[in-house]
């Protein structure tokens, strides 16, 4: 089973409860893979006592002009809807902007004189770490200065497989990122806190969610913070509300030190386990 | 003087310190460029004087009646957004990038694309100034686009009314989105918490910043969440020669601040922690 740990809007808790979910499983001797989706800054890994079982590069193909051959014709440019290709017809300069470059592969398709071939590029990595013998984490991380981590993201989905149960810890907000990630989960447990902000990224990420038609609850942290605005909405829209999670400072701290507030705490572990349970089954 | 707050790490507090520092002066231009997530209006409540549709790219659409599933478009397509089964195509919304690939090549001419225009960026005035902010439609490819497009109606705001201040919050991430939003900018405040994260994401963050501009903060945002950490935080950004603006701490004030509506600074402009905000932003002034 695949669940993913999502939220709209940013630090309401989606890699707290991803790693204390993963700690859980782990523990209790389920085979579990924690793939941390949030490529553009991912954390999870560092919870974990964990050592790299493997590393694999994510690359995408990217055009090379060949000017000699080059008839400076402007039908690659014009087939490119990323702007990639940037070309002059004053000067004859034609030049690939790599950063922008979506490896579609419609350049080549366009060009008639044989003058573009592919090369590849690296944009992210892979990397497994093996936690225990029943437990694996898988960290997707974009490369600095690429704009987009939705292949990383890809990647490391597949990666995973789709034996035993798999947590994806996703990347905020609802664009993109977020539904490549939720997109290949069979749960989505979304992740908020009462407040305004929280609200309004919520009803973002329900709204997707449903367009997506995915099964959801949702988990409320700093659940004692803001108003109660949050809870009546999710009552009105009939969504599960699968946990509360009071606002803790000593959760907070042991968190803050990159250390697993299961481990430290009864009472949530048991309210992560009653979570599990209830969507697993 | 055009500043952009980020942070890498989401929920540091990047809207709630824009918002705070956007009701210190008499007038500003306050961009939301979270176009992913915008939240700012909710405490401000704009009235939008100017809508304009944002094309978030094409999405590929296919005519059953014309496809002889030929299976061409699916062979080509780079995204596994095309499957054929007995002869009927599907394309996958969600994983279409909007190439035109497809739509070039299919022998029968099946395929056409559709413009994504559920987009918007609005503009309009509010209590300090003018704030202009765009709403991405869900699912829709995260382009620092929009990011361009709200920058650029914010500096034709501030040309077209005095207001010198444009004041962008920005995004979470290093992507596309938060590399739109520093680009050109004059000063860039990242916003961090003490925590094993916050610092990581304040690792991967800084060097896009750095390259994109000399003046180069950091706020330290519930510094009393842990003080150890904290003061590593401090160390790290000594090390790599950026100045640390200040530290902020927690405070529930900022929570119920939002929930009425306000900044801190409005609700409760004598505290500790709105004191600590204005001298931040006489900082960062001088950057």
């Amino acid at each position: 089973m695949k669940i993913a740990v999502a939220s709209g809007k940013g630090g309401t808790g989606k890699t707290f409860l991803a790693t204390n979910l993963f700690k859980v499983l782990a523990d209790r001797g389920d085979n579990v893979i924690l793939v941390d989706c949030d490529a553009e800054a991912p954390d999870a890994v560092l919870f974990f006592k964990s050592d790299v079982a493997s590393v694999r590069e994510v690359t995408h193909q990217v055009p090379l002009i060949n000017k000699e051959a080059c008839t400076f014709c402007d039908r690659c440019s014009k087939y490119c809807q990323y702007n990639a290709i940037f070309y002059v017809p004053s000067v004859k300069m034609i030049d690939v902007i790599e950063n922008l470059c979506h490896s579609c592969g419609a350049c080549f398709y366009a060009c008639n004189s044989e003058a573009i071939t592919e090369k590849n590029v690296t944009i992210g990595t892979v990397t497994t770490f093996r936690y225990s013998d029943n437990a694996s984490i898988i960290e997707g991380r974009m490369k600095l200065f690429e704009m987009t981590p939705v292949k990383v993201i890809k990647e490391a989905v597949r990666e995973a497989g789709s034996d035993g149960i798999i947590i994806f810890d996703a990347p905020p907000g609802t664009s993109c990122p977020f539904v490549q990630t939720v997109d290949a989960a069979d749960y989505v447990i979304l992740v908020t806190e009462p407040t305004p902000f929280g609200l309004s990224d919520l009803r973002q990420s329900v709204e997707t969610l449903k367009v997506l038609r995915k099964k959801m609850g949702v988990v409320v942290n700093r659940a004692d913070i803001g108003n109660r605005d949050v809870f009546k909405y999710l009552e009105s829209e009939e969504i599960r509300l699968l946990a509360e999670i009071p606002y803790d400072g000593a959760v907070a701290h042991i968190y803050s030190e990159g250390k697993l507030a299961v481990d430290f705490n009864v009472e949530l572990t048991e309210k992560l386990i009653s979570v599990l349970k209830e969507i697993i089954e | 003087m055009e500043l952009a707050i980020i942070s890498g790490k989401g929920g540091t507090g990047k809207s709630s310190i824009s918002a705070a520092f956007a009701t210190i002066e008499d007038k500003v231009i306050l961009a939301d460029c979270d176009v992913d997530a915008a939240n700012l209006y909710l405490l401000f409540n704009p009235v939008n004087e100017k809508e304009k549709v944002y094309i978030a790219g094409h999405k590929a659409v296919v005519d059953v009646s014309v496809c002889t599933g030929c299976g061409l478009c699916e062979s080509y397509c780079r995204f596994g957004a095309i499957k054929i089964n007995d002869g009927s195509v599907t394309i996958s919304e969600v994983s279409c990038d909007g190439c035109f690939l497809c739509s070039h090549i299919c022998p029968v001419k099946a395929i056409r694309m559709v413009r994504n225009d559920k987009s918007r960026m609005y503009s309009g005035s509010f209590r300090n100034g003018i704030m202009v902010y765009g709403r991405l439609a869900p699912g829709e490819e995260n382009s620092g686009k929009l990011v361009n497009m709200v920058r650029e109606e914010a500096k034709n705001a501030s040309k077209a009314n005095g207001i010198e201040i444009i004041i962008l919050d920005g995004p979470p991430g290093i992507g596309c989105p938060v590399i739109s939003t520093v680009t050109g900018a004059d000063a860039i405040v990242i916003v961090t918490e003490p925590t094993l994260s916050g610092l990581s994401d304040l690792e991967r963050v800084h060097p896009i910043a750095a390259k994109f501009s000399s003046s180069v903060g950091v706020i330290i945002n519930k510094h009393d969440l842990n003080s150890h950490m904290a003061s590593r935080i401090e160390e790290w950004c000594s090390s790599h020669g950026t100045p640390v603006i200040g530290r902020l701490p927690f405070d529930s004030s900022v929570t119920e601040a939002m929930v009425a509506g306000k900044s801190v600074i409005e609700l409760y402009p004598g505290i500790e922690i709105s004191k600590d905000l204005i001298e931040m932003w006489n900082k960062i002034k001088q950057l």
